[in-house]
């Protein structure tokens, strides 16, 4: 058998390689015409009316490819969706890789492949790259970077600002696919029918946004889960948020991971469902509208936002018991390197 | 989530509460029952049973979470094995945070010392295995539970002639603690909540003493709120009737016997000794050593300098391991130490009662129901 095919130093110095690998990988897996002119900068056409928004994100999954993604697919879902929750149409994207010499190229094409088959599901185009590579042992394989510029429509707000008592909370879908999926990889758990929730979320915010419901807020529940981002949104909001044990969808497969590596599936990682607020007498309807979405299949009412008293704790957590416990922010980093 | 007919089983809750509450009316006195497992600890506040109890019955946690009962004497010679040249250190997680008298295992190895987490002694012999030229130290720190598993990495590492995996023995075991908690009399105990797992290795019958030398009520149970609550109305119902024995209420896996072959292994390696419990002194033969013939596993002879253990001041984590107060007394609660910057070691792993008693009890005014 032949040996595979290895990134090399030169791969990332601007000669022969660097343009063999935009010619061949790059060019024809991401096709767009911004790209294809390989200027120093894309120049966009005029953006669409509304306020821009700009977000920027890392990505070093560990094990980069896993069942549901890779660091291609999820590092473009990614970035995708911080701009979908914002209430913003993504517009366009940037993909930076930085590489490890010896990387096999194989593994490369699918990172490339995972990041075109993102943008296509989005109707975004990846209209700038860059590739660096670093010597071997100074990096872990590849990391990928990315910025995402989209539009938040005229008339359109979403934000913490808008999250007041009385608003229902829901999730589209069961959590904690993702982390479980690259946790049980990591681990050589086996994980049959465990996959990752990877998917890009602007066409279902999309649809939740102009549907008309009194939306207040999204958000995707990455690093840290449930838990981290009703923590992030009560603080900001300066209210207290319920969340019902009996409610919070889990797969099977997943509470299993969990309990083994002794981790609590509201504070593992989702790449693809949104958390919701939405005005108390939305939330039926918006159930309902999203259970009819390919992505928002499993979309349940998970809890309620209420008055905070002075000292009492942000998040709780109503038990299968009917008792409440307090849930607090991860104080380590138990999931290290998940996207 | 869909909940089938589980071990967790709200009905099965809401039952055996009623249960326990109507046993626990024919106390003439409010009674004491002690967890001595850091996962009943867990388990017991993440599913807020305390909150289900009567005012007679009060759960406290005792020293059944290893991370927390090991010394700073431990962790400091850890830290020094990591600074120690040619050496990689391995430990499971929950060690990396613990405060040492000068620094922790974290930071040590952010200055650039060799330290790994691993989910398994045997993850330790492979590192070994692929670093012939290093010196392996695996952190060795548990109970009964968790030694087998450090035996038979030893047994491996012998077997395969690996001759630089080594092991530093925090092991401890768990009757001669409970004896001496027993016999305290700062600690008021009216029965014992016995560990599952360490049961599942020593079997029900190494309990026998605590009924037969000190009249007191003990039962094995496993982790699920049922069992808990289970466990928690036997032991009610023996206090009532004034009728002490251990129970094993868990015996869908634990044995009277326990595993024969699992203290077999161990005790080709280990044999008793006296150790330091932090909170509760030096306790005689509560400690588990490499036995002599082995002593090219015993990392504790490594000539390593360490310096004299220094235990934060303030911290009441020897009084919270002891049950003698509930986290929330502790000057430095939730306050300067909290699980992000813990100071005593019950704050640091995630079974440790502060830490337990911080994440799910904490519940302030106007959390409360």
């Amino acid at each position: 058998m032949k040996d595979p095919e290895r990134i090399l130093l030169a791969h990332g110095g601007g000669g022969r390689l660097t343009q063999e690998l935009v010619r061949e990988l790059f060019l024809p897996a991401l096709a767009n015409p911004a790209l294809a002119t390989l200027s120093d900068s894309a120049l966009l056409e005029k953006l669409p009316p509304g306020r821009p928004a700009l977000t920027t994100d890392a990505f070093v999954v560990d094990p980069p490819v896993f069942p549901g993604g890779d660091l291609g697919y999820l590092s473009v879902c990614g970035t995708i969706n911080d701009l979908a929750v914002a209430g913003a149409r993504p517009v366009a994207l940037t993909w930076a890789l930085v590489l490890e010499e010896g990387l096999e190229i194989a593994l490369l094409e699918t990172f490339v492949r995972g990041a075109a088959r993102a943008a296509r599901e989005a109707g975004v185009s990846i209209v700038a790259g860059d590739t660096k590579v670093v010597p071997r042992g100074k990096g872990d394989r590849a990391y990928v970077v990315t910025a995402g510029l989209g539009v938040v429509p005229p008339g359109r707000d979403v934000g913490d600002h808008r999250v007041k008592p009385g608003d229902a909370i829901l999730v589209s879908g069961p959590l904690g696919d993702h982390g479980a999926t690259v946790m049980a990889c990591r681990h050589k758990l086996g994980g049959d029918g465990l996959r990752s929730d990877c998917a890009p979320l602007a066409g279902i915010a999309e649809l939740l946004l102009e549907s008309g419901a009194e939306v207040h807020a999204l958000h995707d529940p990455t690093r840290g889960g449930l838990a981290t981002t009703c923590h992030e949104v009560a603080s900001r909001a300066g209210v207290r948020i319920v969340l019902d044990q009996a409610s919070v969808p889990v797969r099977q497969e997943v509470r299993g991971v969990c309990e083994l590596l002794g981790l609590d599936p509201l504070y593992v990682a989702c790449e693809g469902r949104m958390v919701i607020w939405v005005a108390e007498g939305e939330a039926d309807g918006v159930e309902t509208l999203l259970n009819n979405h390919p992505l928002g299949k499993g979309t349940k009412r998970v809890g309620r936002v209420e008055q905070r008293a002075s000292g009492g704790a942000p998040v709780v957590l109503r038990t299968l018991y009917d008792t409440e416990r307090p849930l607090d922010l991860l104080a380590g980093s138990e999931l290290p390197r998940i996207c | 989530m869909t909940t089938p007919m589980t071990f967790g089983d709200p009905r099965a809750v809401s039952a055996l509460v009623g249960r326990v509450v109507r046993a626990a009316g024919k106390l003439t006195r409010r009674v004491t029952l002690m967890e001595v497992c850091g996962t009943h600890t867990h388990a017991i506040a993440a599913a807020g049973l305390r909150r289900l109890l009567p005012p007679t019955v009060r759960l406290i946690a005792g020293p059944g979470c290893p991370v927390c009962v090991t010394p700073v004497g431990y962790v400091d010679r850890a830290e020094a094995l990591a600074r120690r040249p040619g050496t990689i250190v391995t430990t499971f997680g929950d060690l990396m945070r613990v405060p040492s008298s000068r620094s922790s295992l974290e930071r040590v190895r952010a200055e650039g010392a060799d330290v790994r987490i691993v989910y398994s002694p045997r993850d330790a012999l492979q590192i070994a295995r692929e670093n012939p030229e290093k010196a392996v130290v695996f952190l060795g720190v548990g109970f009964e539970t968790t030694v087998p598993t450090v035996a038979g990495a030893l047994a491996e590492a012998e077997a395969d002639g690996v001759g630089n995996f080594m092991v530093l023995s925090g092991h401890k075991i768990m009757p001669p603690p409970m004896r001496a908690l027993a016999r305290d009399p700062e600690v008021q105990v009216d029965g014992y909540l016995l560990p599952g797992h360490v049961s599942v290795i020593v079997g029900s019958d190494a309990f026998a003493f605590v009924a037969e030398e000190f009249g007191l009520p003990a039962v094995v149970v496993g982790f699920t709120p049922t069992d808990v609550l289970r466990g928690v109305e036997t032991l009610v119902g023996c206090l009532a009737a004034g009728t002490p024995k251990v129970v094993n209420l868990y015996s869908r896996v634990v044995r009277p016997e326990g595993n024969t072959t699992a203290r077999e292994l161990v005790s080709r390696f280990f044999t008793t000794s006296d150790v330091e419990w932090r909170g509760l002194g030096t306790i005689p033969g509560s400690g588990l050593a490499p036995r002599p013939e082995y002593a090219h596993r015993d990392a504790g002879l490594l000539e390593v300098e360490v310096p004299e253990p220094v235990e934060p001041a303030g911290c009441r984590c020897g009084e919270v391991l002891k049950g003698a107060i509930d986290p929330p007394e502790c000057p430095l609660f939730a306050g300067a130490c909290t699980p992000s910057s813990p100071i005593g070691a019950c704050m640091v792993s995630s079974e440790g009662t502060c830490a337990a008693w911080y994440r799910h009890e904490r519940l302030a005014a106007g959390g409360a129901r």
